[in-house]
């Protein structure tokens, strides 16, 4: 039994369309949960009074649960409630919300680093608390946590692989279903694997530079 | 102390009156009375822990007061809207840790203040910050960033962001106690020239003979009070308080 290569052309513009999908939902999530990652990080940072609780929550929840039981919930669970979803938005709400709490984590460590120095640096220029964190404690957070929030992009990204249990035609949903139909097994998952590999190398390698790009602070002296 | 008497018809840039600062129930500042008037350098010095760097922090609410007033050109901070960000605009503060901000050039640092707290233009900010790294000898620098800059440089940079800002007064903490001794004296200078300037300033600093060249009074803080105070030539000669004359005995060897 060699190496189906007519099969493997045959079935390119299906693999075509999921890389799409899963491309679509990860660069969402992604984005999205560094937005809600950054917000929360900055309300426990500045200990806003109930809202800081509360993202205390919600991390631990986002953290300690998996993403295949957020996705279930979101899908079957709300419609129970009377809140319908498109599978695709219950995709993209579900890696937000377990992405938000690991990006908040990872903005947390780099505030943390922020030097009371270069806060008392800001006030005794008269910054508010916006300017100061738009100029002083942001940059230099992101700097510190740079590494940390790339590799969750790439943690967040491999884990758009269990959307198929929400009916979704990702990557990992079309390679189960083409084994199942034609039992083209090697080839299906070597374009899987190329698939995802196409997605992901072109970030890692952005990842690497973004590094290098943000490590202007170098801290202490 | 000075402002009991005849303190209305003076014109203090900075007045502090009965200032009390205190971490539970240790008091750091016991009632501290003093006002500057414009142009002069006032010096404090004592020994660790007297109170001198909490005078400072509390002068622009870097530390939190609990009892006393602080006035700036007459203006009692927290009272008719004048609030500490707008307080801290007219007080420009130099810390001992000589931190830039690391992630900007030497001339974003400048700019920072004046063109987002102040909303003034670029190119007029850029043409004093000019002027004023020429001053100090930095000119060539101020597309650099803190971590190509030694630690001398560095502070000097700062006292330049802080004057670009056009203060009415300057703190200044210490600002030569973490400096390479070789350092120190660059950053002195520049001090030094903006005092004989006219430049109204409060140093802490345990640099005693650049204490003798700048000060126009001096300030013995001991146990969170003003202990003594008098010229810098009185101080030094003749100091009246067995306090002062323990603490600048330290200074000298047989």
């Amino acid at each position: 039994m060699g190496f189906d290569w007519e099969f493997v052309v045959s079935v390119m513009p299906i693999y075509g369309a999921a890389i799409l999908l899963t491309i679509k939902i990860a660069v969402l999530g992604t984005l999205l949960s560094l937005l809600v990652g950054a917000v929360c990080s900055l309300l426990l940072y500045y200990r806003v009074k109930v809202a800081g609780s509360l993202v205390k929550g919600y991390i631990e929840l986002s953290r300690n649960t998996p993403l295949v039981i957020q996705l279930f919930f979101l899908y079957y669970g709300l419609p129970k409630l009377g809140i319908m979803l498109p599978n695709e938005v219950c995709a993209i709400f579900g890696l937000t919300f377990l992405g938000g709490g690991y990006m908040a984590e990872s903005f947390r460590s780099g505030l943390d680093a922020v030097s009371s120095v270069q806060l008392d640096l800001g006030l005794s220029i008269g910054l508010n608390t916006f300017q100061m964190i738009r100029f002083v404690v942001f940059p230099q957070a992101l700097s510190v946590a740079m590494p940390s929030l790339g590799a969750n992009c790439v943690f967040l990204i491999k884990e758009t692989s269990v959307v198929s249990i929400i009916a979704l035609r990702d990557l990992m949903s079309v390679t189960k279903e083409l084994i199942g139909m034609y039992y083209n097994t090697v080839e299906s998952l070597l374009l899987l694997v190329v698939c995802y590999l196409l997605i992901l190398l072109p970030v890692s390698f952005l990842l690497i530079f973004l590094e290098r790009r943000f490590r202007y602070a170098e801290f202490g002296v | 102390m000075t402002m009991s008497t005849g303190a209305a018809e003076r014109e203090y840039i900075l007045e502090i009156e009965g200032l009390k600062k205190s971490y539970g129930d240790m008091a750091v500042l016991d009632g501290i009375n003093l006002g500057i008037e414009s142009g002069e350098a006032v010096v404090a010095i004592g020994p660790s822990g007297c109170g001198k760097t909490t005078l400072l922090k509390c002068v622009n609410g870097l530390e939190t007061h609990q009892e006393g007033t602080i006035k700036i050109d007459g203006r009692e901070i927290g009272a008719d809207g004048f609030d500490w960000r707008q307080a801290r605009q007219k007080i420009g503060m130099v810390f001992q840790s000589y931190d830039l901000f690391p992630h900007m050039t030497v001339m974003g640092n400048i700019l920072l203040g004046p063109m987002q707290v102040q909303k003034r233009k670029r190119e007029e900010v850029t043409e004093q910050a000019d002027a004023l790294l020429d001053r100090v000898g930095l000119a060539d620098r101020k597309n650099d960033f803190p971590r190509q800059l030694s630690g001398g440089q560095k502070q000097r940079i700062a006292i330049v962001r802080a004057l670009c800002m056009n203060p009415d007064i300057m703190l200044f903490d210490e600002v030569t106690a973490s400096l390479d001794p070789e350092m120190v004296r660059e950053v002195l200078d520049v001090m030094l020239g903006l005092a004989r300037q006219g430049m109204t300033m409060l140093i802490v600093t345990h640099e005693m003979e650049f204490a003798k060249a700048v000060a126009d009074r001096v300030l013995f803080m001991d146990g969170g009070i003003i202990a003594e105070e008098g010229s810098a030539r009185e101080f030094f000669e003749k100091p009246t308080t067995e306090r002062a004359q323990r603490f600048l005995n330290t200074f000298y060897f047989e």
